[in-house]
C-alpha cells in the first residue's frame, strides 16, 4: 500500500530527527544565516530541535492536505515556538532575510531524504515535495509576520519612551514651571506637551510657565501654531506663559512667516525669562557679593 | 429659573459658580440676572468659577465671552478661574481664546488681583 504524502513526511521527521537537525544547521551555515556571532551552536541546535519537534507534532495531529491552515489548534505548539524563536532573533538583530532563509533552509534536508526514498516514484516525490514546500513556506510567512509585529512593537515602545522623555515639566521655583523643548514639535508631541504642561500647572498651582525653545531646531508656521495654542491654553488656566530661547534666526523666520504672537511674552534667553517670572511671583535675584 | 447657578457677593466682586449640569436656558438666565446684579451692586469684578465644568462647547464658550463683554460695559473686570486642563485644550481647539476675559488659577488669585487693581 503506498504511503500517503503526510505519512512519508512524518516518517522522515521521526526516524531521521537528529540527522535533519544537523543538516538543517548545515544548510543555515552554507546560506550564511546561522549568525554564530549572535547564537552559540548549542542555542541554534536547541532552537532547531524544538522547531522540528513541534513540526512533527503538527504533522501528526493536523490536516496537512488541502485543508492545511497554520491557524489550526494542532499547530499551536509550532506557532508558539516559531514566535519565540523569531522574537529572540529580532531582539538580537537578525535581518528579515536571514530569518526567512533560516526557516526555508529546512527544505534542503527534507528534500534530500524524499529524493532518496522516492527514486522509483517521481509522482509521489512531486506530491511530497509540494506538501513540504507548502508547510515550510507557511512557517516562513508566519515567521515574517511575527518579525514585523515584533519590530513594530519595539518602535512603538521607543516612540512612547521618547514622548515621555522629551516633555519634562520642571518646577524652577515656587509657582514657576519650565518646559525645555528639544527636537521637533509635531502635532502628536505638541498635544502631549500641552496636556502634560496644563496638568502640572494644576498640580503645582503655577503662576508662570517658561516654554524654552532653545533646543527646537526650526520654527515653521505649524510649530509656531502649536506653541501659541499651548500659550493660549496656559492663559485660560490662569497662568502666564513666557516663550524663551527665541534665537535671532528664529525671530527673523517668524517675522518673515508673518507669525503674530499676540499678547504672549517672548524672550531671547531663559535667563531673562526667569528674572521676569520670579518678579511676577514676588521674588528677585540679588547679587550677594563681588565675585 | 436660575436655581442651579447662584451669584454671591465676595468683597467687591460677584462670584458665580457654574455647575457641570448647567443647561443652556439656565446660562441665558444667568446672563440676565448677573448683568442686573453688576449694575445694582456696582462691583469692580466678576469671578466665574468654572472648576466644576468638565465639558465645554462653543455655546458655553460664547456665553462666557458675552458675560465678559457685558461686565466690561458695566465697568467690571471678568475673571475666569479654575479652568480644567481638558476644558482649556478644548476651548483652544475651538479657537475660543477668550481675549476679553482675565484668567486666574483660583478664586483667591482672582480676588488678590482685583484688590491690586
Amino acid at each position: 500500500m503506498p504511503q500517503s504524502a503526510t505519512a512519508t513526511v512524518l516518517n522522515i521527521l521521526e526516524s531521521h530527527f537528529s540527522l535533519i537537525v544537523e543538516e538543517w544547521l548545515g544548510t543555515q551555515v552554507r546560506e550564511g544565516v546561522k549568525r554564530s556571532d549572535l547564537f552559540s551552536d548549542a542555542e541554534s541546535r536547541a532552537q532547531n530541535a524544538e522547531l522540528l519537534k513541534s513540526f512533527a507534532k503538527g504533522v501528526r495531529n493536523a490536516a496537512v492536505d488541502s485543508d492545511f491552515n497554520l491557524e489550526d489548534a494542532a499547530w499551536e505548539d509550532l506557532r508558539a515556538v516559531l514566535a519565540d524563536v523569531t522574537k529572540e532573533r529580532v531582539n538580537r538583530g537578525v535581518t528579515p532575510t536571514e530569518m526567512a532563509t533560516f526557516v526555508l533552509a529546512l527544505k534542503t534536508p527534507l528534500f534530500a531524504r524524499l529524493e532518496a526514498m522516492r527514486e522509483d516514484d517521481p509522482a509521489a516525490l512531486i506530491r511530497e515535495v509540494l506538501l513540504v514546500t507548502r508547510l515550510v513556506d507557511a512557517f516562513a510567512i508566519y515567521t515574517n509576520e511575527v518579525f514585523i509585529a515584533e519590530r513594530e512593537q519595539i518602535i512603538e515602545r521607543q516612540r512612547e519612551e521618547m514622548l515621555e522623555l522629551s516633555t519634562p515639566v520642571v518646577e524652577l521655583w515656587d509657582r514657576v514651571l519650565t518646559l525645555p523643548l528639544i527636537g521637533t514639535l509635531d502635532s502628536a508631541r505638541a498635544q502631549e506637551v500641552m496636556e502634560n504642561l496644563l496638568q502640572t500647572i494644576l498640580e503645582r498651582q503655577a503662576e508662570v510657565v517658561i516654554v524654552d525653545i532653545t533646543g527646537v531646531g526650526t520654527v515653521d508656521t505649524q510649530v509656531a501654531q502649536h506653541l501659541l495654542r499651548a500659550a493660549a491654553a496656559v492663559r485660560l488656566m490662569g497662568a502666564e506663559c513666557i516663550i524663551s530661547g527665541i534665537s535671532p534666526m528664529i525671530a527673523q523666520t517668524m517675522v518673515q512667516l508673518g507669525i503674530d504672537v499676540g499678547t504672549v511674552s517672548t524672550r531671547s534667553s531663559i535667563r531673562t525669562a526667569l528674572a521676569d517670572a520670579l518678579k511676577t511671583v514676588g521674588y528677585s535675584i540679588q547679587k550677594h557679593r563681588e565675585a | 429659573m436660575s436655581g442651579v447657578t447662584s451669584i454671591h457677593l465676595v468683597g467687591n466682586a460677584l462670584l458665580v459658580s457654574i455647575q457641570d449640569d448647567v443647561t443652556d436656558t439656565e446660562i441665558v438666565d444667568l446672563q440676565d440676572s448677573l448683568s442686573h446684579r453688576i449694575a445694582e451692586e456696582s462691583v469692580r469684578g466678576v469671578v466665574l468659577d468654572i472648576s466644576a465644568l468638565e465639558i465645554v462647547d462653543t455655546f458655553v464658550g460664547r456665553v462666557i465671552a458675552q458675560l465678559a463683554g457685558i461686565s466690561r460695559l458695566l465697568d467690571a473686570e471678568t475673571y475666569v478661574v479654575g479652568m480644567r486642563p481638558a476644558v482649556a485644550v478644548t476651548l483652544v481647539e475651538l479657537g475660543m481664546y477668550l481675549p476679553e476675559t482675565r484668567t486666574a488659577l483660583s478664586l483667591t488669585h482672582a480676588l488678590s488681583q482685583l484688590r491690586r487693581g
